[in-house]
């Protein structure tokens, strides 16, 4: 029995080359074993039954009509007529073909493409939209205003949630989106007004969103205390700074202080003449051009140069950055300050494009989601784009169901940005993970 | 003036037995003091630049500088004067009934605040940011009136069963956020953020519904409550003031027993300060988060229902106000101590009610409330800060620890830093004050102060 005991252990004798390279299969079997997300198959799986259970089999019995072009378009094409019935059975064969993928690749190990997680995505919203529009009390809806509405209301979300990005990157937690937005909005607001020049305006929402960053880069880097707490103390001095000063300044003044010019649409010609495209992507304001090439930008930035390998370093492991020579304080306090600016830029957005005047606490929110979108985007601007552009389209259902008169409560629209972010870092929709030193302040020893 | 600091000689550091006087400019208290009229005195600047008697006069200062400071000191002590009529006693008042009454507006707006803000200290000593109260107290105030307005219950006994359940949805809200900590890591921070726009989204649904909605009407509102459901008026009916504030009162007792005498209480802390250590001393950390946002959550349902029975009577889309992010502000002020925040919410309830007077009296709107709470906040977040305004002494370094909030500032008070992926940092046993003053003497600031040498030296 004694001699049985020792057996379990592998004998390890000195194995000649041949032998080696023998044994290697069998000890690599249990890698390609270890990495299989199930959560993804199976999360598939639910939304197409869904699909199967609310789009197809309680299908309403009319046409949802999408329009594409107006009739005054150069390029006019005909309208989308999709057979509610009908169409939610294909998109649900669709649904069904991408989840059986999803199975299959899964239980041999491999990663399910985003290409098909994108297509999955796709094909559940169109079902949604076609199952929405033909239960409504109107049928008929304008596609592509539906789809550029999304795009001008997630403008504010998307700088709000390169912001975010900026300074989480570098180890600075930016609950204070919202103080930020919130004080671009008012000083383009008053600056614009004052001057009569959109661009002045604009210049004063960046100065008023680096003023918020700056005092949550001092408090929280020089004096250490709590991010959290410093981003929800900002937020609400904020509300309260241009609450009181709307009150007692703005309102009595409206003509001289709260008129601030308009940002003018800017057509491309020829590009914004091509069907769908053209409207959604070439007919914007300065704004909306700007930030696709402030993500554009960011995310070569902060992947593909030296700055942004120091950011993020700084963001990770701080204590690492500053042994190899990077000033983590100061590389903190510039890219919260840059947050601040770009965020100051999309506040600007709902003083000097989307609305014609300041109201109190005009961000509504927005900043959240923002943030939401950050979360969602895995703090990677690419991601947090399609993230803010979905929270966008979330956003833009709500108006539209609540014209088209349809079973869905506007109210489960407005909460989707807010689950879907409860998923995300629950770990129900793959793993989002933050910058790993986010939260806590360095001080060097 | 930097006078007791600049005769020290350089060099020598903090002695051990400290001076009675200086143990008390250096303290907690005198900082709390001093972020409470530092923030009082910025508003006060405010009031003054916005005031337009204040901008006429302005407009001739060289000729006549004693008609701006007169239309100054005018526009600021009439605000604050009308701040304290509001609040604690309107001394213009004929009768005693008259002048009194402030003070109980004072305690009626005080009690959901006190309550909600006890459930986000609890939450805070076990190391967790509940920035979920708002979503806590709407899930607290939806089951209250559901109760409330659905049953037909005897006196006493509709009010303890509405109570209960109040107190059951939000820990039902608040244990959510708690289970999805624990089994998956998610922060909750962002979990409690998310949430309360979830609930808000979730009131604005069921107040359009006929689960909620009060019959024959479209309007997003509730049906009254029954008297059985509602808190019995403590001075008549004369005065707003109800019998929720002493479950105020009683919830600050409870939670001081909860904290300071009970196993779960001792839990709680053990876990808020460094849960690798309690969970190695054998305490399950998971269960202690689950159980704190489960109280917290509870105590936000209790505020909630404190509010609808106690002076509103009905459920609207608005019910839950500022209540959530003020308790934060409540929290931090108080300390996080049950008795702290009993004063901190008294404080800021005399903020409420004292600012709606000066708001219809003299015109100044009760937005700068927001401005003066923020600040304070922002103030007593950061001692330092305040110290190098008023020119005080710094405490020691031990006792820069020791007195350091470690929930306002984790790294300064050697409490574990926990990142936002989920994993504990080590702290930095360094203190905010060596930290801010190595800054200070890098920036080549000559203000003698004690630690500068320790600073350099680094």
């Amino acid at each position: 029995m004694s001699t049985a005991a020792p057996q379990p252990v592998t004998p390890r004798p000195a194995v000649s080359g041949a032998d080696r390279t023998a044994v290697r299969p069998a000890a690599a079997e249990p890698q390609t074993v270890a990495v299989r997300n199930w959560s993804v198959p199976i999360l598939l799986s639910v939304f197409t039954l869904v699909s199967l259970l609310v789009f197809s089999l309680n299908a309403p019995a009319e046409t949802a009509t999408f329009r594409i072009s107006n009739p005054s378009d150069a390029v006019v094409l005909p309208d989308l007529a999709a057979p509610a019935g009908p169409t939610a059975w294909v998109l649900t064969a669709v649904l069904a073909a991408a989840t059986a993928a999803a199975w299959l690749l899964t239980v041999r190990g491999r990663r399910v493409p985003g290409w098909l997680a994108g297509l999955f995505a796709l094909a559940f919203v169109a079902a949604f939209l076609v199952w929405v529009v033909g239960s409504a009390d109107n049928t008929t809806v304008f596609l592509t205003g539906l789809i550029a509405g999304s795009f001008t209301l997630a403008v504010p979300l998307i700088f709000g949630s390169m912001a975010g990005i900026l300074s989480e990157r570098s180890g600075v937690v930016n609950i204070a989106i919202e103080g930020q937005l919130l004080a671009g909005a008012f000083l383009a607001a008053v600056v614009g007004s004052q001057t009569g020049s959109v661009w002045a305006g604009l210049i004063a929402a960046v100065v008023a969103g680096v003023l918020v960053s700056w005092l949550l880069a001092v408090f929280s880097i020089t004096y250490l205390v709590n991010q959290v707490i410093v981003g929800v103390v900002l937020n609400v001095l904020v509300a309260g700074l241009t609450s009181f000063l709307f009150s007692t300044v703005l309102s009595d003044n409206s003509s001289t202080l709260n008129s601030p010019p308009r940002f003018p649409q800017i057509r491309i010609p020829g590009l914004a003449d091509i069907p769908v495209i053209g409207p959604i992507l070439f007919d914007q304001t300065i704004l909306g051009y700007g930030m696709y090439l402030i993500v554009g930008l960011l995310w070569f930035g902060l992947f593909r140069t030296r700055w942004g390998l120091r950011v993020r370093a700084v963001g990770e492991h701080p204590k690492a950055a500053d042994t190899v020579g990077i000033a983590v304080n100061r590389t903190r306090y510039l890219s919260v300050l840059l947050g601040g600016a770009v965020a100051g830029m999309g506040g600007a957005f709902f003083t000097l494009v989307s609305a014609s005047s300041f109201s109190k606490e005009m961000t509504a929110g927005q900043g959240f989601i923002a943030l939401a979108a950050v979360i969602f985007g895995r703090w990677n601007p690419i991601g947090a784009f399609f993230a803010a552009l979905l929270f966008g389209f979330a956003t833009n259902m709500q108006y539209v169901l609540a014209i088209l008169g349809t079973p869905v409560p506007s109210q489960f629209m407005a909460m989707l940005p807010y689950l879907v972010t409860v998923f995300a870092v629950a770990g129900l929709v793959g793993r989002s993970r933050g910058p790993a030193a986010a939260g806590v302040p360095y001080v060097k020893e | 003036m930097s006078t007791a600091v600049a005769e020290r000689p350089a060099g020598t550091s903090t002695p051990r037995g400290e001076s009675a006087f200086r143990r008390i400019v250096s303290g907690n208290g005198m900082v709390t003091l001093l972020a409470v009229l530092l923030s009082l005195i910025i508003s006060a600047v405010l009031i003054v630049l916005t005031d337009e008697d204040v901008q006429e006069s302005a407009g001739y200062l060289l000729a006549r500088p004693a008609d701006a400071l007169g239309a100054a000191w005018e526009a600021v002590s009439g605000a604050y004067a009308a701040l304290f009529r509001g609040s604690i006693l309107n001394y213009r008042a004929d009768t005693a009934a008259d002048m009194v009454r402030p003070l109980t507006e004072t305690l009626t707006v005080a009690t959901p605040l006190i309550i909600v803000s006890l459930g986000v200290a609890i939450a805070f000593r076990a190391g967790l940011f509940n920035i979920g109260a708002q979503g806590q107290f709407i899930f607290g105030a939806m089951f209250a009136t559901w109760f409330g307005v659905h049953l037909d219950l005897p006196l006493g006994v509709h009010l303890l069963l509405v109570m209960t359940m109040a107190v059951l949805g939000g820990v039902l809200w608040g244990g959510v956020v708690g289970m999805l900590k624990a089994w998956t890591g998610a922060h909750e921070v962002i979990l409690t953020i998310m949430l309360n726009y979830v609930a808000v989204n979730l009131l604005a649904y069921l107040l359009n519904t006929p689960v909620l909605r009060r019959a024959g009407t479209t309007n997003p509102v509730s049906e009254f409550l029954p008297a059985t459901a509602m808190f019995p008026k403590l001075l008549g009916d004369g005065f707003r003031l109800h019998a929720g504030f002493l479950v105020a009162l009683l919830a600050t007792a409870f939670a001081w027993w909860l904290m300071s005498r009970s196993t779960l209480g001792f839990r709680l802390r053990a876990v808020g300060a460094n849960p690798d250590a309690a969970r190695t001393a054998g305490m399950s950390v998971k269960g202690t988060y689950v159980a704190a946002m489960a109280l917290s959550g509870g105590l936000a349902g209790l505020a909630g229902m404190a509010h609808v029975s106690g002076t509103e009577g009905s459920l609207n889309t608005s019910v839950a106000g500022s209540f959530g992010f003020d308790a934060i502000t409540v929290a931090l002020l108080g300390r996080s101590h049950p008795v702290g925040v009993l004063f901190a919410g008294l404080l800021f309830g005399a903020l409420r009610a004292g600012g709606v007077t000066m708001q219809t009296e003299t015109g100044v709107p009760i937005d700068i409330v927001l401005v003066v709470q923020s600040m304070i906040v922002l103030f007593i977040a950061a001692p330092p800060l305040v110290r190098a305004i008023f020119r005080l002494p710094a405490p020691g370094g031990a006792r820069a620890r020791g007195t350091a909030d470690p929930v306002t500032q984790p790294a300064v008070a050697g409490a574990a830093v926990t990142g936002a992926a989920g994993q504990a940092v080590a702290p930095s046993a360094q203190t905010q004050d060596a930290a801010v003053s190595a800054t200070a003497a890098a920036a080549g600031e000559q203000d003698g102060d004690p630690h500068r040498e320790k600073g350099q030296a680094l």
